[in-house]
């Protein structure tokens, strides 16, 4: 219907029962956030009635089916209104299997949405055409005699939604992710299962014959990662995905990849920890852990995008980083971002143009460097199988020829020299990549009374709250980092430096991300405001800290 | 002979390439280490076969015998302790046209690595593993290994050992793998034709090498080998037979055998990978040729 939408998925760590629902919000506007607050709640049970009775607002509609649980006008807010929709009933017309009832129940909501029947109808087709004739029929039937029932039953919905344009692409950040990373010329992912990155798995293997990647479900994380690590040093650009238990088993090799300067693309889909935690709900709470990940030090980026559109430039910038610098690329999000569903319009996803060959290094009568001094730090890379340049890559600490220093040559000072210099080499790295990666964006004017911080999937609903300010007169502004690691500390601190009040705004109990900020460029932000529920945020709890320190600390 | 269990030769053009031989860096294991007839029977197999140089990658962990990709002229990989059978998955699959070759100790391969041994067997990815077996950790200055006998006295086991060791061949057996042989670094001509017929055998080629620790472990040395060991071949078994396989496989002691317990055919990882069928993933083409079709799904 053109209209932009964000849908959350909501669940618990069960496979069947437990309380499960799902938050469409839908507008002519952007947004970025599940938004606070219901205009209309199809209620399948009493549980998800009590759980949400107090989302809902003014002149909206509870629908249910008596046949299944009773719910009286006393039992809903003033204003609220429910209208009971027979959908077993309606069901029973066509089967005795009662998962019809939804066809119904879809139909009297899609009516008091404002989406036409045959909008939903055709969603309906979609979704079952592959099945036998008579389940799309029966589909079909009970959802025009659900929403033909609310149209005879109910009256007009003051918050349904219009016909706006052609159909948007609605994706999640994990969708996007997956499908940035082949366009960026992934050939290979290994992944061992994990809530919430599993799906990137699942679509990369959906697309694995027709994209040309190969899908590795790998016994643990420690293989995930060292198969892609093998791969990437064949001359394979390589991804590996999980959560952070997983990565957590990856962070020995991430800095084997990044002592014998192996491209990789590792993402790491937050949830809320520590250990198992609750697997199925969000948290920004890695940060510290991917900063930190492996013994001694090397050159890593941190990207973090904050949508789906960005989660998929996200990738294709990852591997071009990973490639450009030799090194590790994390890509940061959570179950927030990689579950919810957000709307992209197809000119936001553009192509990157042709995958440049990694067969470049040439053969010139002299012995081959693989790890030679440059100014960059970056060393002109061979592949297994080009004539004339084997090398063998370390783990150890090595010459420019690869050899170790690390045994009899440890403790020699030539020796100990060269491991000077050759940890220079690489650390110089990041001064490059820091170059390199996006700038922090600025969004809204460029001066605001208050200036809000924020990474990754928090900065949707920062971005959906700025807008509910306004709106109350209140000028705000945004800074966000699409690369949180490593900083381009001047321009940052640039960038900060014209601020007034800042709210910090992360989902994590400690502010890893106001530490690293401090840490960097000594900025230390005004106020913050955390959260740590498993929940995402919500905008009217941004709103409303925003309005907190703006009344108290009017400068 | 036609044997669709053994690889083609690689087709070469132009002049002959350089096969593998010894590299510019010597050996820096203990005098008298098992470990140099293993490289030894590496190299002679390799040369055997005559598969040039940048056509072979070698893998290892970390421990004394994962050193051994520096003491030849191939491409190699030294990876982190325990990790290299996934690196040499990665990059057979990235490129099936590279001859790869696992090697490490078995406290790499037995101990923190075992899951990756079994899951490469039952895969049967086509790459040989060569482990150099001592039953002692060595680099860690001689503690006792997964394969350590009962009762051994190390410095972590001062009262004896006081768990079973994993025999390798049988783990093997019952893992999948389709080339199990079991060779001995005091015999490097023996072991050389093991490994050469490992990297013919199209899948999975285990053989686990007794690879004496003179330093660390003053049981398991040569002599103690050369009074046990016995070949199959000259012994009347079939490698074609998966229970003869096993009774020998259970045979420790006074009579040890080395040689082919077990060989058989199956399709490779490589085979049943439909990607792949395409060429060498590294050189096929990359990127997604048409994004509006894909961002069709997305409607």
């Amino acid at each position: 219907m053109g209209l932009h939408v964000f849908g959350m998925n909501a669940y618990q760590s069960v496979i069947r029962g437990g309380h499960v629902w799902f938050q469409a919000r839908a507008a002519d506007r952007r947004v970025y956030s599940q938004g606070d607050g219901a205009d209309l709640l199809y209620a399948l049970d009493r549980q998800t009635v009590d759980v949400h009775v107090h989302d809902l607002r003014p002149g909206s509609t509870v629908v249910h089916d008596p046949e299944k649980f009773p719910l009286d006008a006393k039992d809903l807010p003033a204003g609220v209104r429910s209208l009971a929709v027979p959908t077993l009933e309606i069901a029973r017309k066509y089967t005795t299997q009662s998962i019809l009832q939804n066809a119904v129940g879809l139909g009297a909501t899609s009516f008091l949405a404002g989406i036409p029947l045959d909008v939903i109808q055709g969603v309906l087709a979609d979704s079952f055409g592959k099945k036998k004739g008579e389940v799309v029929d029966w589909n079909l039937g009970a959802s025009a005699d659900g929403y033909r029932f609310a149209e005879s039953h109910a009256g007009a919905n003051e918050h349904a939604v219009s016909r706006r344009g052609p159909p948007k692409l609605l994706m999640n950040a994990n969708q996007a992710i997956a499908l940035g990373a082949a366009a960026g010329g992934c050939k290979f992912l290994a992944q061992y299962p994990m809530t919430p990155a599993s799906s990137i798995m699942h679509w990369m293997a959906a697309h694995s014959s027709a994209l040309g990647v190969v899908v590795k479900q790998a016994e643990d994380e420690l293989a995930s990662i060292n198969m892609a690590i093998g791969a990437s040093y064949a001359g394979v650009r390589s991804m590996t995905a999980t959560s952070g238990g997983g990565f957590s088993l990856m962070v020995e090799a991430m800095g084997m990849a990044g002592m014998t300067e192996t491209p990789v693309v590792i993402v790491e889909s937050q949830r809320a920890g520590p250990s198992t935690g609750v697997p199925t709900k969000t948290e920004q709470g890695d940060l510290n852990l991917m900063l930190g990940a492996g013994q001694g030090e090397f050159p890593r980026a941190i990207l973090a995008p904050s949508h789906p559109k960005e989660a998929y430039a996200a990738a294709i910038e990852a591997f071009r980083l990973a490639e450009a610098w030799q090194t590790p690329v994390l890509i940061a999000v959570d179950l927030h971002l990689s579950e919810s569903f957000q709307t992209v319009d197809r000119d936001e996803l553009s192509s990157p143009g042709p995958i440049p060959s990694l067969f470049t290094v040439e053969p010139n009568g002299h012995s081959y460097l693989r790890y030679q001094y440059t100014d960059s730090g970056v060393s002109p890379r061979a592949i297994p199988g080009q004539p004339g340049l084997q090398f063998v890559a370390g783990s150890d600490e090595h010459d420019e020829r690869g050899h170790l220093v690390s045994d009899i040559r440890a403790g020699i000072p030539k020796w100990v020299s060269e491991r000077q210099r050759m940890m220079e080499k690489r650390m110089h790295k990041l001064a490059g990549l820091a170059r390199d990666v996006a700038p922090p964006v600025l969004e809204g004017p460029t001066d605001a009374p208050l200036t809000f911080l924020s990474w990754g999937s928090s900065v949707g609903a920062v971005r959906d709250a700025m807008a509910e300010l306004s709106r109350g007169g209140t000028v705000s502004n945004l800074i966000w980092f699409p690369a949180v690691y490593p900083m381009a500390v001047e321009a940052v601190s640039a960038l900060l430096g014209r601020t007034r009040r800042t709210l910090l705004v992360e989902a994590n109990f400690s502010g890893q991300f106001g530490r690293l900020l401090r840490a960097e460029t000594g900025f230390v932000p005004t106020d913050r405001l955390a959260k740590y529920d498993g929940e995402p945020f919500y905008p009217h709890e941004i709103v409303a800290k925003a309005l907190e320190v703006s009344s108290h600390g009017r400068q | 002979m036609a044997d669709s269990s053994v690889r083609a030769p690689p087709v070469t053009t132009g002049p002959a390439l350089p096969v593998v031989g010894k590299s510019e860096i010597r050996p820096t294991w203990c005098p008298g280490c098992g470990d140099f007839g293993v490289v030894a029977g590496v190299e002679m197999a390799l040369k055997k076969l005559g598969i040039p140089s940048h056509e072979v990658v070698i893998v290892s962990g970390i421990g004394c015998s994962s050193n051994l990709p520096h003491f030849l002229s191939s491409y190699g990989f030294h990876g982190i302790h325990g990790r290299a059978v996934p690196v040499a998955e990665g990059i057979r699959w990235a490129n099936h046209g590279l001859t790869v070759i696992g090697t490490g100790g078995d406290g790499d391969g037995f101990g923190i690595g075992v899951g990756h041994f079994v899951h490469a067997m039952r895969r049967n990815v086509d790459l040989t593993y060569v482990t150099m077996d001592n039953q002692i950790y060595g680099l860690t200055t001689g503690q006792a290994s997964p394969t350590s006998t009962m009762g051994h006295k190390t410095k972590s086991t001062p009262e004896g050992v006081i768990e079973m060791p994993i025999d390798p061949v049988a783990l093997a057996l019952a893992s999948g793998a389709t080339y199990i042989a079991r060779g001995f670094s005091g015999d490097v001509k023996h072991l050389a034709e093991l490994v050469a017929n490992g990297i013919r055998h199209k899948g999975f080629a285990f053989v686990d090498v007794l690879s004496p620790c003179v330093t660390y472990n003053k049981i398991n040395t040569f002599d103690f080998f050369r009074q046990r060991v016995y070949k199959l071949e000259s012994s009347g078994h079939d490698p074609a037979d998966k229970v003869a396989a096993w009774q020998r496989a259970l045979e420790w002691g006074d009579k040890i055998p080395i040689g082919l317990f077990y060989r058989t055919e199956r399709p490779t990882y490589e085979d049943l990978e439909e990607v792949l069928h395409a060429g060498p993933l590294a050189r096929q083409p990359a990127g997604v040729a048409d994004l509006g079709k894909v961002l069709d799904e997305f409607v």
